[in-house]
């Protein structure tokens, strides 16, 4: 027989005394959060490599942190970027437009229009800094909570907003749930409800880029919790066996739903995973718009330039619950949002440009004013194109379409059925 | 003497869980969001609580490491109980339980076991586009040396699932998630005839002790005399708000467990009948109905009176906004009896 212990083989009456590590989170409801294992170095104390280097000579990147912007707002150090204040000013409205769009969504979501939403809140400057740091030509794998990417490429946000309520003007024809949006005029990838997929697809991309003797190159997001996918290690390993002109992202924003990043870092950096794939690593203050478009520039200049790909963490923290079906009060505290030490990304970005010169919180106010009106008419002109509910819809006939490029005789005999 | 209590098919599964956990210490649930937040559907709620941090354990986010770690577990003498959070993310794992979960047994000569036991949430009806609402039980019956389960009630769900983690098999056991706060008829203004919440349905008490619901028997849900209907998990309900609606004296069997298939009760009910209708919410091409009509046919056809008809899902992803025109629907159903009567 086997050494298998049954239930029935001794009665049930063994106990065991469990000597497994299961790792903590940083607070759990009632809890004071705790985030002092985070080791935050002060704005512009890290040095910037240069392109040509290996994976050895970022280890302090790697496990240290890229910022920019000190607690006063002011800019310091080597990884400064050179933007206009009139880009920052950009970045600022983009920033502030996503979180315009995610209130206005989540709160329909909240009346019935949308079966399901997920927000971007905490964590704006991510998407918008990095689709600002690359070219229109590099294409795009993104998560769903990257939607700041949109923005940046000029999405139109009806269109947006008629995904999200599958009416007759969603360009993905009704058949994918809110948010999981496919752009493709805006090198933008269809996103897939499964966690980690399209990372290693990236890779791909960016190998057919790099055969073709071209020189755009592929991003590519995961969060912190599906960086656990095997996906993940095959993307890091086909990147740089290839050299694939590829920048992998890790958004760390602490939380997969309600299980702690501490699940998936395995008591280190995210950034420093990339060392064993001899991938230069570098983790950034995700909150800090400057130091992450740096960090893509940066990336991006080295995958151009054939030198390979570059793992890029960003340190952040999400605000809200992982999507409208979660309730993050109760496996977090409540309070731990307030308790994290990087900040609101889009109030860092505005005490820069208020410390500049170009820019006032009068400015702000009426910024904020004229995004909450301009989301308000365009949630009004999309529900004009149809609604969940009630529609119009596409033809539901059109479901049997594009299954394959040409639909077979048993599809179109099910579509007979289907139409009776 | 055992109490039963009210239950949904989230807390009969819950139950379950806890009587099986409590008697067993070799038993523990793993999965992603099952720990401290109790999953989530709620399934294992307050089992950190009741059982700990080790017993009710958090896992990251990798389904063919969570399984792979399961194996390993159960070769080690432990009895794990894994969530799938929901069915459609279980193909990270397909290798690991179809090379390897699923033929251990049989490839170490009997020497190995992983008594494994895979939850997972299936099936629409909740807006949940392709990648939460999928049936993929026909890729899991179509593998050597797993049992595939799909309960439609809590009674079934809490005796069935008892039954697979204390089988010393690999079992896949699929929970409706439409069906798991109460039943559901099918979409629209048809037929609703039995109760609207578990706690009106005679299945919704449910024992709060332990016992167990045989793998591999099926349940009669109706008995009739002219046409024989099978189905399972959520469309078991559509199935008989549907016979209700047309009045025809047919017969309803609830599968409960697909593999080992129950074909010794379909074969009397059909040999009796002469007729069959087979419902499934999953894709038709290669889904399990396909596996019953041979069945059915091997085993009735000298009784057959009709050609065996198929209620299924569409060969399409399922599509977020054509949910209820996806789903079988009553009148599907009733077109289908219909037609296997226009046969003498």
């Amino acid at each position: 027989m086997t050494s298998s212990k049954s239930a029935a083989a001794d009665g049930g009456n063994t106990t065991y005394t469990s000597k497994l590590h299961v790792p903590s989170a940083s607070s759990r409801p009632g809890e004071i959060p705790d985030f002092s294992d985070l080791q935050l170095p002060a704005a512009g104390l890290t040095r910037k490599p240069d392109h040509d280097c290996d994976a050895a000579q970022t280890q302090d990147l790697a496990t240290g942190l890229v910022r920019v912007l000190n607690d006063e707002g002011q800019a310091e150090g080597a990884w400064q970027p050179e933007l206009s204040a009139e880009q920052l000013v950009q970045g600022l409205r983009h920033m502030a437009h996503v979180r315009a769009y995610d209130d206005r969504m989540f709160r329909m979501q909240r009346q019935g229009q949308l079966s399901f939403y997920m927000k971007a809140t905490g964590e704006e400057a991510v998407a918008v800094a990095q689709a600002m740091a690359l070219s229109t030509d590099d294409m795009l794998f993104p998560t769903y909570r990257q939607q700041g990417l949109l923005f940046v490429r000029g999405r139109s946000v009806v269109d947006m907003m008629c995904h999200c309520i599958s009416n007759a003007r969603d360009n993905c024809k009704g058949r994918q749930m809110p948010v999981f949006y496919s752009w493709k005029e805006g090198n933008f990838f269809s996103i897939s409800g499964n966690l980690s997929t399209q990372y290693s697809q990236a890779v791909g991309w960016a190998m057919a880029s790099a055969y073709k003797g071209e020189d755009h190159i592929a991003s590519a997001w995961v969060g912190d919790g599906s960086t656990a996918e095997s996906d993940v290690h095959n993307a890091m390993l086909f990147a740089s066996t290839y050299r694939a002109p590829v920048i992998l992202n890790v958004v760390n924003n602490q939380w997969a739903i309600s299980t702690p990043q501490s699940f998936a870092a395995a008591g280190t950096t995210f950034a420093a995973r990339g060392s064993g794939y001899n991938i230069p690593g570098i983790r950034v203050d995700g909150n800090d718009f400057l130091a992450v478009h740096a960090v893509t520039q940066w990336a991006a200049e080295r995958a151009r330039r054939g030198l390979g790909p570059t793992l890029i963490e960003h340190l952040t923290y999400r605000v809200a619950g992982h999507s409208t079906s979660d309730n993050p009060d109760a496996y977090r505290s409540e309070t731990e949002s307030d308790a994290w030490p990087l900040g609101d990304p889009i109030e860092r970005l505005k005490q820069h440009l208020i410390d500049l010169g170009a820019w006032s919180e009068e400015q702000q106010t009426t910024l904020e004013r004229e995004l909450k009106e301009s989301v308000t008419s365009d949630w009004k002109e999309a529900l004009s194109y149809g609604s969940l509910e009630d529609g119009p819809h596409w033809p539901v006939s059109t479901m049997f379409e594009d299954v394959f490029k040409h639909m077979p005789a048993y599809l179109r005999r099910q579509r007979q059925q289907l139409e009776g | 003497m055992t109490t039963t209590a009210t239950m949904t098919m989230v807390q009969a599964i819950n139950s379950a869980l806890d009587c099986t956990m409590g008697s067993d210490p070799s038993v523990l649930v793993m999965g992603q969001d099952v720990g401290y937040f109790g999953g989530v559907f709620r399934c294992t709620e307050g089992l950190y609580s009741k059982y700990g941090a080790h017993r009710a354990l958090d896992t990251p986010i990798a389904e063919g490491g969570i399984v792979a770690t399961a194996i390993g577990m159960g070769v080690n003498g432990l009895r794990p109980v894994v969530e799938m959070q929901f069915a459609d993310y279980i193909y990270p794992a397909i290798d690991q339980i179809i090379s390897e979960l699923a033929r251990l047994r049989h490839r170490s000569g009997g020497e190995y076991f992983a008594p494994v036991t895979i939850r997972a949430p299936c099936g629409g009806g909740i807006r949940g586009g392709q990648t939460h609402s999928q049936s993929p039980e026909g890729i899991f019956t179509h593998v050597c040396g797993l049992k595939t389960v799909m309960p439609s009630n809590p009674y079934d769900a809490k005796g069935l699932l008892i039954s697979a983690i204390e089988d010393d098999d690999p079992v896949m056991f699929f929970e409706p998630k439409r069906i798991y706060n109460g039943p559901f008829y099918g979409h629209g203004s048809g037929n609703t005839p039995g109760a609207s919440s578990w706690a009106g349905h005679a299945a919704g008490q449910v024992p709060e002790g332990h016992y167990r619901i045989p793998l591999g028997k099926a349940a009669t849900v109706r008995e009739g005399q002219k046409v024989t209907v099978l189905a399972y998990g959520t469309m078991v309900h559509v199935a008989e708000a549907a016979i209700s609606a047309c009045g025809v004296d047919a017969e309803l069997i609830d599968l409960r467990t697909l593999l080992p298939l129950d074909i010794e009760a379909i074969a009397a009910s059909v040999n009796k009948t002469g007729r069959c209708v087979i419902i499934h919410e999953a894709t038709r091409t290669s889904g399990y109905g396909a596996e019953l009509m041979s069945e059915v046919q091997e085993s009735c056809f000298w009784n057959l009176r009709a050609p065996i008809e198929r209620v299924t899902g569409w060969d399409t992803p399922y599509p977020h906004a054509f949910e209820w025109e996806y789903f079988p629907s009553q009148q599907r159903i009733i077109d289908a009896i219909a037609r296997t009567l226009t046969f003498d």
